[in-house]
């Protein structure tokens, strides 16, 4: 998806305002956040370990093979072209590609999850960080493929006071109120008239032709994949449209590296923050069962097989640190460039990220 | 056959739908934080010129058009026909009047015109972004009035007629902008 023209244009496709704005709202993350005690750390952009998700892909680097380490009088050029800075292609084939042999693979973090809570099981009580973070493939006017994440965690916190610090931190950026609280089940049940937690693939099929909506082929009985098709076409766009709204209470099926509550039917410590249709945040009251998590590692990894998409490793470190103990708290998400934009008014990333992946 | 992966979606692709070629004039990206990619692409069918939605996954592909651009001169009009030859090959093509549409108005004998091709068939074709033609009929001029804003109407050799500035007259040879139709300027050759 990248522009094809000679890379000509080096300047900005943001405005020096929004640029400007940028900063300040930086500021006001680090005051907001500083001002309750929590500790800003710094963790590995580039790791051996990445978050095992079905649907993020994390750009993949391979060790420069030693034949390529020191070629006499080969300049710079061809080793860059051929050395381990090219990103592995994800693609979708019916045999997928093994992941690049030996020591040495490392991961872009999508995220930076799994270092965060290591730090909270060697004795982090409250951290915070604004990362860096990569996904593979994402490009659009509401993604980048490079942006900025905002992630903290608070040992002790339940969802609901996660969901409560979570309201905050938008009201001291955004000035819109606090967040209206609503269940994913009732802005189901709103919006497009199914219940989540309990239609089957077939009923969620019916709702999609009902709201007369173009559907993509072969999503066949994932239930997950209606649920997002749903979500994206009929309720994300109504939420929060005048205060702030914080969707909780997922599926399980989507539960990530969130605790299930063991209800009937169970569901996912999981909610969302919305600001004028968008996606702003995705927070967790986290899952700290190792044996859960090696689970869920091994379901993801089949579904990304079948996805026809290369698995990722199941073993972590963050495996060995919740082996040793991760102690109870909810952690959250924020895509600070979706927060510059908002508060801009702006339509596109474009306008406040200096040079998006186009131009990057 | 090759197709095009949603990782390779971007405005302007040319794709093959139910045997048809259709040109892809968006292409948005949507997705959950944690969810399935989907790409909402609006896609124009080049015969027709109708537009279709459609909703990719991520991974999913579609076949690329067995779409052509050759550089042909235009040698004739037959009726309700268009006659082309490719430079390169000396084969002749025949478009049709619906598929030449407004472009007539620039059709000069030997002008090089681009032509789209899908599975070896003509579609459609592209004059020259600027041509010059010849003023055949049009009011007198009024000396000395070099105004632009002022315009009227002038007929030209292809028999079409486009408004000029006030100062043009009969013989006089005029650039045309084929992409808005808007004069441009008096040339002497």
């Amino acid at each position: 998806m990248r522009d094809e023209k000679p890379p000509s244009n080096f300047r900005p496709t943001a405005s020096w305002e929004n640029l400007a704005l940028r900063a300040e709202l930086l500021r006001k993350v680090r005051a907001f956040f500083d001002g309750r005690g929590f500790l800003e750390v710094e963790t590995p952009i580039l790791s051996a370990d990445t978050v095992v998700d079905r649907h993020l892909d994390p750009f993949v680097l391979s060790p420069l093979p030693a034949n390529l380490r020191s070629v006499p009088g080969e300049g710079p050029g061809v080793r860059a072209e051929q050395g381990s800075c090219t990103p592995q292609p994800l693609t979708a084939s019916p045999h997928p590609n093994p992941l690049p042999k030996g020591e040495g693979t490392l991961f872009l973090q999508t995220s930076p999850e799994f270092a965060m809570k290591r730090l909270l099981a060697a004795g982090g009580s409250a951290i915070y960080q604004v990362a860096k973070v990569f996904r593979q493939g994402e490009f659009g006017p509401l993604h980048n493929p490079e942006f900025t994440m905002v992630e903290w965690y608070r040992v002790g916190d339940s969802m609901a006071e996660g969901i409560q610090l979570t309201s905050d931190l938008c009201e001291a950026l955004l000035s819109r109120g606090p967040a209206d609280r609503v269940s994913y089940r009732q802005v189901f049940e709103r919006h497009v008239g199914v219940d989540p937690l309990t239609a089957e693939a077939a009923e969620l099929q019916a709702a999609a032709a009902r709201w007369n909506l173009e559907v993509p082929e072969g999503l066949g009985d994932d239930r997950d994949g209606w649920l997002d098709l749903l979500l994206v076409e009929r309720v994300q766009p109504r939420l929060g449209l005048g205060r702030p709204t914080i969707v909780y209470d997922y599926p399980a099926s989507q539960a990530a590296l969130s605790r299930v509550r063991p209800e009937n039917p169970p569901v996912a410590e999981r909610f969302e923050l919305y600001v004028d249709g968008i996606e702003l945040a995705n927070g967790y009251h986290e899952l700290v069962d190792a044996a859960e998590l090696r689970r869920r590692n091994r379901e993801v990894n089949a579904r990304r097989r079948a996805d026809g998409k290369i698995a990722l490793p199941e073993h972590s470190r963050l495996l060995a640190a919740m082996d040793f103990g991760l102690p109870p708290c909810t952690g959250v998400a924020l895509g600070f460039d979706r927060v510059v934009m908002v508060a801009a008014g702006a339509k596109s990333l474009a306008e406040v990220i200096a040079f998006p992946f186009d131009r990057a | 056959m090759a197709s095009y992966n949603t990782s390779e979606f971007k405005k302007g692709l040319k794709v093959q739908l139910d045997g048809d070629p259709y040109i892809m004039i968006e292409c948005n990206f949507v997705k959950p934080g944690k969810g399935q990619a989907l790409y909402k692409c609006k896609l124009r069918n080049l015969l027709r010129g109708t537009v279709l939605d459609r909703t990719y996954k991520s991974g999913d592909s579609i076949e690329a058009a067995e779409i052509e651009e050759i550089q042909a001169q235009f040698l004739y009009r037959q009726a309700d026909h268009f006659v082309f030859m490719d430079n390169e090959s000396y084969e002749q093509y025949e478009l049709t009047a619906e598929q030449v549409d407004d472009a007539w108005k620039y059709l000069k004998e030997s002008m090089l015109c681009s032509i789209i091709l899908h599975n070896g068939q003509p579609i459609s074709m592209t004059p020259p972004n600027h041509v010059v033609l010849k003023v055949e009929y049009c009011e007198p001029g009024a000396k000395g009035n070099t105004a632009t804003n002022v315009t009227k109407p002038c007929k030209v050799d292809t028999g079409a007629e486009f408004p000029c500035p006030a100062f043009i007259n009969m013989g006089d040879l005029i650039k045309i902008d084929t992409r808005t139709g808007a004069y441009i300027e008096r040339v002497k050759e």
